[in-house]
């Protein structure tokens, strides 16, 4: 590893350009922007909803990044997080003691499809973008064919726990919705995986030149497999997190995968690889999330929203690339 | 970008014309309610039989040997609702002798694959009955009176826009769901109280005419509607759209016009720490069964899916030669109410079943819809 | 999407597997057609009206495909032809409303919408140096957001005489049918014989080498999303034919932006850019349909079709791909 050109760099992507990652400011504006319009928001109710709302984006794009920063995509992400509800309401089967050995199944499906998504893409050399639609579609198949369309058992309260319930009576804050615990514990492994480890450091060199990163020794396969492990694994968590807070339905994860991706660039991640930063994906989360609320406090129409996020992502890469291009990196 | 907005821009000055297609037609809305009031005709207790109105169609003898081939273009499984319905359909199928041979096709949502799939079904699919269930009423006319030229077409859910099919099989209607849900809240509520209208997405016909209904009535009862948000069908929006309502200011009912996501507006209310308002919903299990553990204010319109059973009917029909409702064939549509609701909740149903199946008493129940 | 295309994998000398690949792979969706029509005994489906039938399926799918088979060749992707589809229609449909007069006006509108959205997607691309899928994604989600802004249903009407497009018949050969067939080969003659064309490929196969070889490359990949975009406004065209309307939604229905991408890739064009050609996206359309057809005759659940056709994706992509040596992402 240590001949690997790109181990020097910091991985922290964003952190490393001039100054700061331009997705804070755009959050801090943004936050600033829904509190004069609401100043409910700055109430624990209403940040800490913000919080639970954004949760399971944000792991998604914690975990895309990972992919991302490989110099791949993963498109499954959504049809996973589907997989992931329908399924559990499968196996509980209204029993609230299924719980227990049904969140460790869900995960290791997660690690599963992505392992196959590393291995359809290092060894049958389909380029990621299909090889996660192909699975995309197939895991959408796959959630109807296994409930026949309709799910049989509702989600136990002991499964939702993790995506509905508050703990109380906690100082400064009042209450701590569960999945704002675990977006906290999730987060953070992931970026110290990212930043302050020998894989986070693959990651980057693999995306950043897989010819000069095999070279240098890196097992450019098993780190790319190991990147699509991680992002099927926060797909799973996030569809654990979804099915309680919102229950069964059968179009959970739909366009999930798209905006998982949009948060990670928001952060100032390279698609195509070598740059990317799971704080500043977190921050492209909350601030992705944070564009919703405050278009829905403005009142404006879904398509007025549409406009704006679409606008939004090609001025914030227009934008880094411009940056990158004056910083001469 | 400039330019595709005043493109877009110049697009919307002309479109004003072209907006004919009226959801809100107050002649229809004014039929449908009376028709929500009739007494239908046929067996008491099998409404997947009865039709509302007197009108027949004689199909003679089209010279259809039995057992015939039936084929069903279908629109999509790509819902609970629609996946319910399904099944009722095949199960009904096991009921008659003169059906040999039942090919299904599936658009997948898509209205192109759809016309290609009636395409193929005409090219090879030696059809002698063809049901269609239309994904949208104005793409698919011209494949259907392509059809109408070589067989006899039955046509169900949403219509099209020729008279050449035998007959078009439908409950009363979008105004009448509309309609018996917004009665139900005008009853409940006082002049000024709040109402939260949620729907799924614009556009639509059958879900617009039962928003410009329950609007109608919800205005004409001089309640406050607060707001009336596009929830795209998910829990997981509709629930945080709720809980910013909630942070504005009360709520004393909610109206929706489909009761896909209404546990999770209910669950917005319990998590918020508020009293569940009185609550519209549909015949999915999940909303039934909360209604009655919570003993809340509801009323469930529905919009059976016993009609999937229906077409079957109407096809054996066509096929033995007997006369049938038509040109259109009006099923009754009846509401869930605190009264009846015993009879449709079923723990044993999964969550996501619609119970105005009409299915209770056929054979294969409850296995073949996933119940224990 | 290899960031180490520069090593190209040696090709045979007698046999070009790249060559013919697309053909054995639809030799054999035709053969399981024929196979699978035996086996059940519906030998009824084996007749002309049949064929024409099958090749008729996708016309749609198969106009915006070799749109993308330009973009691809270059090295971009353009994920906004669906929604560009669904404002196409609905754009012609309105003008025209119902009125044979407006005809023309109407397709030199929505010819021009094209050419327009193509020009900016260019321009994003190319001057901007945004990731395309970045730039096409956000431009597909600004197209949707004006278009639901106006309509949100099927708009106007397209008089008896458009509808010749979609339902008129030369001989016993659908007009379309012909019209597609046309199109391809004047894509393959531009291809094939123009300097768009052989710049095309060589800004695809290494934009450096290509710019240092003298090649405008910016003007190349923009002139590759104009046509793209215009072959996805003609695809919309042809569906308000079709359909006699359009309306918000058509594009985004039919999946055209994914599925255009995967019939390209089916067809031995290399998402990375540089080689493929149009005959090999006409083969992808028609394994495309004949899947289609193939899952109709057999009567396959429909869960189950879908679960079949994402690992058909993969796996017809593996096919060209495992013998690459190539690094991918």
């Amino acid at each position: 590893m240590t001949g690997s050109p790109t181990a020097s760099r910091p991985g922290t992507g964003g952190w490393s350009l001039a100054g700061i990652n331009p997705v804070w400011p755009l959050l801090a504006a943004l936050v600033a922007a829904i509190v004069f319009m609401n100043p409910g928001f700055a109430e624990p109710t209403g940040y800490m909803n913000f919080l639970k709302r954004a949760a399971p984006l944000a792991i998604l794009a914690a975990g895309q990044v990972y992919v991302i920063t490989s110099g791949g995509f993963d498109l499954s992400q959504g049809s996973l997080i589907t997989l992931v509800v329908v399924g559990s309401s499968m196996l509980t089967d209204n029993d609230p003691a299924a719980t227990a050995w049904v969140i460790p199944v869900m995960l290791a499906i997660g690690l599963g499809v992505g392992a196959v998504n590393g291995a359809i893409v290092c060894f049958l050399r389909v380029p990621s973008l299909i090889a996660t639609l192909g699975t995309m579609i197939t895991l959408n198949g796959l959630a109807f064919l296994w409930s026949g369309g309709a799910p049989r058992g509702y989600l136990p309260d002991t499964f939702r726990f993790f995506g509905r319930e508050l703990i109380h009576d906690v100082p400064l804050v009042r209450f701590v919705p569960v999945s704002v615990i675990v977006l906290v514990v999730v987060v953070g492994a992931l970026a110290w995986a990212m930043h302050r480890t020998n894989l986070g450091r693959m990651v980057h060199a693999i995306g950043d030149n897989p010819v000069a990163a095999r070279l240098a020794g890196v097992p450019v396969n098993r780190v790319r497999v190991t990147a699509f492990m991680l992002s099927g694994l926060s797909a799973a968590i996030a569809g654990i997190l979804l099915g309680g807070f919102a229950g069964v339905s059968t179009d959970v994860g739909t366009g999930y995968e798209l905006e998982a991706i949009t948060a990670a660039v928001l952060g100032g991640a390279q698609l195509l690889g070598g740059r990317g930063s799971v704080p500043a994906a977190l921050g492209g989360a909350l601030a992705l999330t944070a564009i919703f609320t405050l278009l829905n406090f403005l009142g404006l129409p879904q398509p007025v929203r549409q406009v704006v996020q679409g606008l939004i992502l090609i001025a914030a890469v227009a934008l880094a690339m411009h940056r990158r291009k004056r910083t001469g990196t | 970008m400039k330019l595709i907005l005043s493109a877009a821009g110049a697009l919307s000055l002309s479109l004003a014309p072209a907006q004919a297609q009226n959801f809100n037609d107050p002649e229809e809305f004014a039929k449908q309610q009376e028709q929500l009031q009739a007494q239908p005709n046929g067996p008491e207790g099998e409404p997947w039989l009865q039709y509302i109105g007197d009108g027949m169609v004689e199909t003679g003898d089209l010279g259809i040997e039995a057992p015939a081939t039936v084929c069903f273009s279908n629109a999509g499984v790509n819902n609970p609702w629609r996946v319910v319905g399904f099944t009722n359909m095949t199960e009904e199928l096991a009921n008659h002798q003169s059906i040999g041979e039942f090919i299904h096709v599936d658009a997948e949502g898509s209205d192109d694959k759809q016309i290609a799939d009636i395409d193929d079904l005409l090219a090879g699919g030696n059809c002698d009955v063809m049901i269609v269930s239309p994904n949208t009423t104005a793409a698919l006319t011209p494949a259907v009176e392509q059809a109408c030229e070589s067989m006899p077409v039955i046509v169900f859910d949403r219509g099209v826009n020729t008279d050449c099919p035998v007959t078009y099989v439908h409950p009363v209607g979008g105004y009448g769901f509309g309609i018996e849900g917004a009665e139900f809240i005008a009853g409940e509520l006082d002049e000024g109280d709040n109402v939260l209208m949620l729907r799924i997405l614009p556009g639509v016909d059958v879900l617009e005419t039962r928003y410009s209904a329950g609007r109608r009535i919800l205005d004409e009862a001089g309640l406050n509607v607060v707001g009336a948000e596009f929830t795209d069908g998910d829990n997981a929006r509709t629930k945080s759209i709720v809980e910013d309502y909630l942070m504005r200011g009360d709520i004393d009912a909610v109206w929706m016009d489909a009761g896909a996501t209404a546990v999770a507006a209910i669950e917005a209310f319990e998590d918020s720490g508020y009293e569940i308002p009185v609550f519209v919903g549909e015949d999915q299990q999940d909303f039934l069964r909360k209604w009655e553990e919570e003993g809340m204010t509801a009323i469930a319109p529905t919009y059976p899916t016993y009609q999937w059973r229906t077409a079957v009917i109407a096809a054996a029909r066509v096929i033995e030669g007997e006369a049938l409702p038509g040109p259109e064939w009006v099923l009754p549509q009846p509401a869930i109410t605190e009264e009846t609701l015993a009879e449709y909740v079923n723990p044993a149903m999964p969550p996501l079943h619609y119970a105005m199946c009409g299915c209770e008493t056929m054979e294969t129940y409850p296995e073949a819809w996933g119940g224990n | 999407m290899s960031l180490a295309a520069a090593s190209r994998e040696p090709t045979g000398d007698g046999f070009r597997f790249d060559r013919w690949a697309p053909l054995i792979l639809l030799g054999g969706a035709a053969a399981i057609y024929v196979a699978v029509a035996v086996a059940t005994g519906q030998t009824q489906y084996l007749t002309l009206d049949n064929l024409i039938a099958i090749l008729g399926r996708s016309i749609a799918l198969g106009i915006t495909a070799i749109g993308q088979t330009f973009v691809i060749l270059a090295a971009s992707i353009d994920l906004s032809v669906a929604s560009l589809i669904s404002a196409t229609a609905v754009l012609a449909s309105v003008v025209m409303d119902g009125s044979a007069a407006m005809i023309v006006p109407a397709i030199a509108a929505a010819i021009a919408l094209g050419a327009l959205v193509g020009l900016a997607n260019g321009m994003i691309v190319s001057v901007l140096k945004v990731n395309p899928l970045i730039a096409t994604l956000g431009m597909s989600l600004v197209i949707q957001g004006c278009l639901s802004a106006f309509v949100s249903n099927f708009a106007g009407s397209v008089p008896p005489a458009f509808q010749v497009f979609a339902y008129g018949q030369i001989g016993a050969v659908p007009l379309a049918l012909v019209f597609l067939l046309s199109l391809a080969i004047l894509a393959w003659a531009v291809l094939r014989f123009t300097k768009f064309g052989s710049d095309l490929y060589a800004v695809g196969g290494n934009e450096e080498a290509a710019r240092f070889a003298g090649i405008k490359t910016g003007r190349v990949v923009l002139t590759a999303h104009v046509i793209c975009s215009v072959c996805a406004a003609i695809a919309g065209l042809y569906l308000a034919s079709r359909l006699r309307s359009g309306a918000p939604w058509i594009g985004a229905d039919g999946v055209y932006d994914l599925e255009s991408i995967a019939v390209v890739v089916i067809g031995g064009t290399v998402l990375a850019g540089g080689r493929g050609g149009i005959w090999g996206t006409m083969a992808g359309m028609l394994i495309f349909s004949l899947i289609d057809s193939v899952f109709n005759i057999a009567g396959v659940d429909t869960f189950a079709k879908q679960v079949l056709r994402g690992i058909i994706i993969v796996a017809a992509v593996a096919f060209y791909a495992i013998r690459s040596k190539r690094i991918v992402a």
